[in-house]
């Protein structure tokens, strides 16, 4: 089983970022759970959003303590919450930033990174800073996780039509081919 | 109106599997039912669950009335008259709009009426908190509608189509409530697997709702008359109804397990009707689980029995009527129980499902150490570690430690 925590602030969509990747894999065959956590309601506030992987059926309707990877679709959220509490030692970071990956501070749990400048590409795509769907590509370029077609198919069965359905196909597309990943010397877990 | 008139849309260009809420799951359960008329008034943690409802019917894929009406005690009131007009109904409510339905609610089994009713469970207020437990379903579960507790998203759509075959039974003839978390299983998304629209038409059958006393402006008659009182025909008829319904809940237990086995024939999923055993054919000792939280007790019993331990796990899926021979059947073979609810029996100062266990106990006639641990309130998780810790204590009563006196809270130092 493979556990991802998703970071976001209220009303970037990072609740439905989970489900989105949850159909994501379960488009592949496997099976997938989504479950967000439950705060108050409120655009701005921090977020967290949980995803259950395995190729078998999942159980447990539980919240993610340990993940196995962390992606954070806000770039200012690290300041004011511990995002990589409980993270598994060889796990991996899915973050949105404008800094070059040599300026990212991790730590020693953290063996792969994925970086994204993903609020200046939805302000291109979408004219908003609306990260979510971009992220969900950074994850399958940064992890594997899910593939590129897997969360193309999730999209197409979604509640996106027309021309929102096309741009966060750019979206995922921008996401994956623009995200610069990099294996960490310092977590050999 | 036919089957045959209508499109089935909600199965239309769907994928194999989808993914999707317990809530959703539920709303498409119940377009795929055909009711006639659904009423809705939206709570947290129900409210998506009736969003979904109001925009299948926007988008011309669930052809039924829906009444947004001005409160919960509206809502069933509504839903009242539907149904002794003949029309299949659902709704959807919890917590502080089951309180404000109260009186409706309390007069729908006495009526004999089969609608139904998602219950997305939430804890009870006083302190202020939206989020899940089962202290609302339990404060009514002396009321006579039936309820089943769903584990998992695929359950709470199947049991939900199944609810109105229960519900409408001959023999039945009562309101069921479909019980789903609130929080981990109202929001909660999983794959599930959507029944073909022609399959749930053969296994639902014509729609035989209130065939004992129809509504019609053509025969008009009254319904509900005031009986009882301490004279003339007044006591035998009011004891005649009220055996009616215990009637009914008991002829319950068997329908559940009919229309559980017929799904299971029909589908190829198979639920446990009223009591699952859960490795419990060489346990010595085991939990009782109640609803969503049973998942991650299953996970834990695994690990468990990896490590050597001869723990098992029985969930109770019908809660009311309660299942007492299948719990007693159940119980047959261990020497120590630990019982798990998401809510507060105030009276005894023990979970509720544990004051419930206690009667079926006597039936079991012989003395089984049991501990009541209360845990999961209003939204709190309950995970696979803390049911480690309560594998571990209910263990404890194996070698003769004594049960303690009141409740083991399992979230009391998270």
């Amino acid at each position: 089983m493979y556990e991802v925590r998703l970071h976001g602030r209220g009303g970037q969509g990072a609740v439905m970022a989970a489900t989105m990747l949850a159909s994501g894999v379960v488009a592949e065959g496997r099976f997938a759970v989504a479950i967000p956590s439950f705060g108050f309601e409120r655009r701005g506030a921090p977020v967290a959003a949980f995803v259950r992987i395995d190729d078998r059926e999942i159980r447990r309707m539980t919240n993610i303590t340990h993940p196995d990877c962390v992606m954070c679709i806000d770039p200012t959220l690290s300041r004011s919450v511990d995002i990589f509490a409980g993270l598994k030692p060889g796990g991996a970071l899915v973050q949105a930033t404008e800094k070059p990956l040599s300026d990212l501070v991790t730590p020693e749990t953290v063996a792969v990174v994925g970086v994204i400048d993903a609020v200046r590409i939805a302000l291109d795509i979408f004219g908003r800073p609306i990260t979510n769907t971009l992220m969900l590509g950074a994850l399958a370029r940064a992890t594997g996780l899910v593939t590129l077609e897997g969360l193309k198919r999730a999209l197409a069965h979604s509640e996106f039509r027309d021309a929102g359905l096309r741009q966060n196909l750019i979206a995922l597309e921008r996401g994956f081919h623009e995200t610069a990943v990099q294996k960490l010397k310092q977590a050999a877990a | 109106m036919t089957a045959a008139m209508l499109d089935p849309c909600v199965t239309k260009n769907a994928p194999e599997y989808l993914v999707c809420e317990g809530n959703e799951a539920a709303a498409l359960a119940v377009a795929l039912a055909r009711p006639d008329m659904v009423s809705v008034y939206p709570i947290t943690p129900q409210s998506s669950l009736v969003e979904h409802l109001a925009k299948l019917v926007a988008d011309g894929r669930m052809d039924a009335e829906i009444v947004d009406a001005e409160g919960e005690h509206s809502v069933l009131s509504v839903l009242q008259g539907a149904a002794l007009a003949g029309g299949r109904t659902f709704t959807a409510t919890c917590g502080p709009g089951l309180a404000f339905m109260f009186e409706p609610y309390f007069r729908t089994p006495g009526l004999r009426l089969p609608i139904v009713m998602a219950l997305v469970t939430r804890d009870g207020l006083t302190p202020q908190s939206v989020w899940g437990g089962h202290q609302d379903a339990m404060t009514v579960r002396e009321v006579g509608w039936v309820q089943m507790y769903c584990e998992s998203v695929q359950e709470v759509l199947d049991t939900t189509l199944m609810a109105f075959k229960i519900a409408e039974h001959r023999d039945v003839m009562l309101p069921v409530n479909i019980c789903l978390d609130g929080n981990y299983l109202s929001y909660g998304a999983a794959r599930v697997t959507l029944p073909a629209q022609a399959d749930v038409d053969a296994f639902l059958g014509e729609k035989d709702v209130n065939w004992h006393a129809a509504l019609d402006p053509q025969k008009p008659m009254a319904i509900d008359p005031l009986t009882g009182g301490a004279g003339g025909k007044g006591p035998a008829t009011f004891v005649r109804y009220r055996k009616g319904q215990c009637a009914g809940m008991q002829n319950a237990l068997r329908v559940i397990c009919e229309t559980h086995d017929a799904y299971a024939q029909k589908f190829g999923r198979r639920f446990a009707p009223l009591v699952e055993e859960y490795r419990m054919a060489d346990a010595e000792f085991a939990l009782l689980t109640l609803g969503g939280m049973t998942g991650a007790a299953k996970d834990a019993v695994d690990e468990a029995r990896d490590a050597g331990k001869r723990v098992g796990l029985i969930k109770i899926k019908t809660f009311s009527p309660f299942p007492v021979e299948a719990l007693c059947a159940a119980l047959r073979g261990i020497k120590a129980l630990g019982v798990v609810d998401r809510s507060v029996a105030f009276r005894w100062n023990c979970g509720p499902m544990f004051q419930e266990t206690l009667g079926a106990l006597y039936r079991l006639g012989r003395p089984l150490p049991a501990a009541s641990f209360i845990g999961g309130l209003a939204g709190a998780d309950i995970t696979v570690e803390h049911f480690h810790r309560v594998i571990e204590q209910t263990e404890a009563l194996l070698h003769g430690a004594a049960p303690k006196n009141g409740p083991i809270w399992i979230n009391e130092n998270d």
